[in-house]
């Protein structure tokens, strides 16, 4: 019955690197080389935690397909599909765990 | 909108942290009254739709980017705090594999976008289509304005969390230790981006998808009283 559902996800994923053709960055979410160029300076506080995490997939990019347009949107759609594997998996593990202890409840009223 | 780490204060991450903390163990708390077991799949699917569409940038004229969140769609179809729950999970994946938005930031991130927004869209639906029919345009076109009014909300205190930090945190030499930028250019900034181009993606978004969905499947949608439970 979500047969529609999940072939529109699909499709999402599939339509994902549209999403790159829009330049820039949001605002507010430069790194320390763009906000270098445009302050001159990198806020003291920002050198001290912007590394604090090193991401698995950073922004969205592998570095196994080189850095041609095509590696760059084949790793955001491989993006898209782990990452949402990885989402669906853990709404689908936490509402597990609330049911059962919905049921635990029930059971032991 | 997701946070990068070192643009806001540890104080300021734990405080919205320690904001997100009872929100989080009431959702659960809620969920575990409410939540049919007929309805988690869908609640996995409005986590995955909201992480996809969140990949879809939009250019804005000023050279940044911006993009729709899906928290309004989810809010509507499962109710708030299911939408916190699935907003929460695809925002984490998000910063721990992706590295969109920060670790410590989460809090923050989490907040604006996982329970402002959901939250703000609700409120908004729920108060122009009272006792429309299941269906009707009414109900569309309050989606529209709900998930219009709400990413507004939390774009708008996103750039309030930026632009607070000049203002309170400055090294020794004077300089802004995190955002560099106070509110009389955040807010701007921000609502620029988001009250004309993010803000329409998230109202169409949610319009066409709450349509589609109250055609596919309208008895698995949440009904008010319901939400009275709920909320």
């Amino acid at each position: 019955m979500f047969r529609r559902y999940w072939v529109t996800l699909i499709v999402l994923a599939i339509l994902s690197p549209i999403g790159l053709l829009a330049e820039g960055t949001a605002w507010g979410e430069w790194d320390a080389d763009e906000l270098k160029e445009t302050l001159g300076y990198v806020p003291q506080g920002m050198e001290r935690f912007k590394d604090l995490w090193q991401a698995i997939f950073p922004d969205y990019s592998m570095n196994i397909l080189g850095d041609s347009n095509f590696g760059h949107y084949t790793e955001y759609v491989f993006s898209a599909i782990i990452g949402s594997a990885i989402i669906y998996g853990t709404v689908r593990l936490i509402t597990k765990l609330i049911l059962q202890q919905k049921n635990k409840t029930i059971c032991t009223k | 909108m997701h946070i990068p780490d070192g643009y806001l204060s540890p104080s300021t991450c734990a405080t919205l942290g320690a904001v997100m903390v009872p929100v989080w163990y009431r959702a659960l708390a809620k969920l575990k009254e409410t939540l049919d077991v007929s309805r988690v799949p869908l609640l996995a699917m409005g986590a995955v739709f909201s992480f996809l569409i969140m990949m879809f940038n939009v250019p804005i004229p000023d050279g940044t980017t911006a993009h729709a969140i899906g928290a309004t769609l989810i809010a509507i179809i499962l109710g708030p705090w299911a939408a916190v729950l699935a907003m929460s999970v695809a925002l984490v994946i998000q910063a721990i594999v992706f590295g969109d938005g920060g670790i410590l930031a989460i809090g923050a991130n989490t907040f604006n976008m996982a329970f402002v927004a959901p939250f703000a869209g609700h409120y908004v639906y729920r108060f122009i289509s009272k006792n429309a029919p299941q269906g009707s345009n009414r109900q569309v076109i309050a989606g529209v304005i709900a998930g219009y009014m709400a990413i507004n909300f939390a774009a708008l205190l996103a750039s309030i969390e930026f632009g607070i930090q000049p203002i309170l945190f400055t090294a020794v030499d004077g300089t802004p230790l995190y955002c560099p930028y106070g509110l009389n250019v955040t807010i701007p900034a921000m609502m620029f981006a988001h009250l004309t181009f993010a803000g329409v993606a998230e109202g169409i978004v949610t319009g066409v998808a709450l349509k589609f969905i109250t055609r596919e499947s309208s008895n698995l949608m949440i009904v008010p009283n319901q939400i009275g439970k709920e909320v």
